[in-house]
């Protein structure tokens, strides 16, 4: 372990976290042995840097990693520039101003249509932002992870999306049908966050919900990608809840894995839980009144996750969050 | 048959717009085209693709408000209906916060972009959905404030700028219909300025014109919308809606 800690420390300590890059992650396992890559929250975010671009996996407030989030809301981190199908991660990084852009295809708690701090942030003006088309924002991830400049697509022509990222460019097909397209440039990221359902110690993660979404090209577009989960498990133990199929995040992928139970409230986190609706009205109404927003800061968001998760199952009426035996 | 409220004209005519698709996905946002596409494929488009809102193609006829009862048929999660728009096997019917006559949609910001006085939900998929397949637009409220001149964000593309945009942009930009709470319409004109199709019963055509914020198309008597049958009755009432949903979006 103490084998680990110091290559990961190394990692921590350059100025540019990935200057160790790959080759550091090779050290980090004993011989014979697979590294062990669990840590908690707070090591996740040791390792970010004001200014890093990060990917936030997910999609809308569904499986967001946000027990990762709001251990950046308790850091220093300032001025990222955020990359997600935004739900609540995106509205509660804007309002803890922590955000200096914003890229996405919409943000949206899903049975709340519209996010109230990133309606906030934008009509204040105070993040910037590309928006696109949410296939363009695909496209952006996966071409950073195949290590293209850019994948051509169809998606964006004609809108405004054009207008008003004015450096994007088009691209004619090389071949008899002459057609132009828009080439959706790479969007590579400095890190990502990603929550799933079961990991491993190694960083081998496991979805059982419906649906992945985009964590893995989260993932793969990253020099850095941390996933939280529900619960850690000995890797010979993946498959008794999902099939071969669900074993989608490989350990190559991952530099660390946090066990974040409940990690994902108040979003959905499916087979595990559904959305907290009802603590999802009550932040999206605290998140409509200043008032009403200084006092979910301080019931909710002063403390550590521990306290995070004491505070959810404490409240009036409502049984502990689910978690798994 | 008489005695068919306003939100049953509207459902029926929301189904109307996949009339004649075959074997596609109708994709539907609102509860009055979710009733429009589950009625469509219960009655004269059965080889429609539906999907429970999540990740799965089910089977069957559901209530909306609540889960699907029919076996499922298919794993679609978001990556796999990007790859369908994309394939241009999907009709998806959306709604927007502003159209114009060309049926340019802005579901992104109201105001100066940069600082918006209302910020809306985002692009999603509006840039890619109306160059890939047909589109079709839900408005539950006509009104001048929807039906604008110029949107001030272009989210799905319109025939102006589909046009202007290039081949790439037209060679499969297809917009169907604009149903609203008061009409039927679509840009089957010259132009493809936007045409009145048909007036709800008890709505006149002064309403719809006086409604919209820009010239609309109107060529010779306008019919009016079609009445739900009794079967489309029964299907509403009883099965798809029996909650009475609908009456959220069209009192």
């Amino acid at each position: 372990m103490f084998y680990l800690m110091a290559a990961y420390t190394g990692t921590a300590d350059s100025g540019r976290p990935n200057a160790g890059g790959l080759s550091t992650k090779r050290l980090l396992g004993k011989p014979g042995e697979v590294a062990d890559k669990r840590m908690t929250e707070d090591e996740v975010v040791a390792r970010l840097r004001t200014g890093m671009t990060i990917g936030i996996g997910g999609w809308g407030a569904r499986r967001k990693p946000m027990s990762l989030v709001r251990a950046i809301l308790r850091s220093g981190l300032r001025d990222l520039t955020i990359v997600s199908y935004g739900g609540p991660d995106v509205g509660l990084l804007c309002a803890a101003g922590k955000v200096k852009r914003l890229v996405y295809g919409f943000v949206s708690l899903d049975s709340i249509p519209l996010e109230p701090h990133f309606r906030a942030a934008r009509e204040s003006g105070t993040v910037d932002v590309t928006e696109y088309d949410e296939g363009m924002l695909q496209w952006a991830l996966y071409a950073a992870s195949l290590r293209l400049p850019f994948l051509p697509t169809r998606a964006g022509l004609g809108s405004d999306v054009m207008r008003l990222n004015p450096e994007l460019r088009t691209v004619a097909s090389p071949y008899a049908d002459g057609e132009e397209l828009l080439a959706v440039p790479a969007l590579p990221l400095d890190a990502a966050l990603i929550h799933l359902n079961r990991a491993d110690a190694a960083g081998n993660a496991q979805i059982l919900g419906p649906d992945l979404y985009f964590d893995d090209l989260f993932a793969t577009a990253a020099e850095h990608a941390y996933v939280s989960c529900e619960r850690i498990v000995p890797t010979g133990e993946l498959l008794a809840e999902g099939g071969i199929a669900s074993l989608r995040i490989h350990r190559w992928m991952t530099e660390g894995v946090v066990e974040a139970p409940n990690g994902a409230h108040f979003t959905s986190c499916a087979p595990d839980y559904e959305r907290d609706e009802e603590f999802q009205r009550g932040y999206a109404s605290a998140a409509a009144d200043p008032a009403k927003w200084a006092q979910f800061t301080a019931a909710y968001l002063r403390g550590s996750e521990a306290d995070y998760q004491r505070a959810v199952a404490s409240q009036a009426g409502l049984a502990a969050p689910t978690v798994l035996p | 048959m008489s005695g068919a409220t306003r939100a049953e004209v509207c459902a029926v005519a929301c189904a109307e717009a996949w009339r004649g698709d075959g074997e596609i996905v109708a994709s539907s946002f609102g509860v009055i085209p979710t009733i429009g596409a589950r009625l469509a494929r219960a009655t004269f488009a059965p080889d429609l693709l539906l999907s429970d809102g999540e990740a799965t193609f089910v089977t069957g006829c559901w209530a909306v408000g609540e889960p699907p009862d029919g076996p499922a048929e298919g794993w679609v999660p978001f990556r796999t209906v990007f790859d369908i728009l994309a394939a241009g096997q999907r009709h998806v019917m959306m709604g927007p916060s502003q159209i114009d006559r060309f049926g340019n949609v802005n579901i992104s910001a109201i105001g100066d972009y940069a600082r918006p006085a209302r910020q809306l939900i985002g692009m999603r998929g509006a840039p890619g959905n109306t160059v890939n397949h047909p589109t079709s637009y839900w408005v539950p409220r006509h009104q001048p404030r929807t039906f604008v001149r110029r949107v001030d964000v272009i989210s799905g593309v319109g025939y102006d700028s589909a046009a202007a945009a290039g081949p790439a942009a037209s060679r499969f930009h297809d917009l169907r219909r604009v149903v609203t709470n008061l009409a039927v319409l679509d840009f089957r004109s010259p132009d493809h300025a936007m045409r009145l199709v048909s007036v709800h019963p008890g709505v006149s055509v002064a309403e719809v014109v006086a409604s919209t914020g820009f010239d609309l198309a109107v060529d010779g008597d306008v019919p009016p919308t079609r009445l739900p049958t009794p079967e489309e009755l029964r299907l509403i009432r009883d099965v798809i809606d029996p909650r009475g949903l609908r009456y959220g979006e069209v009192p």
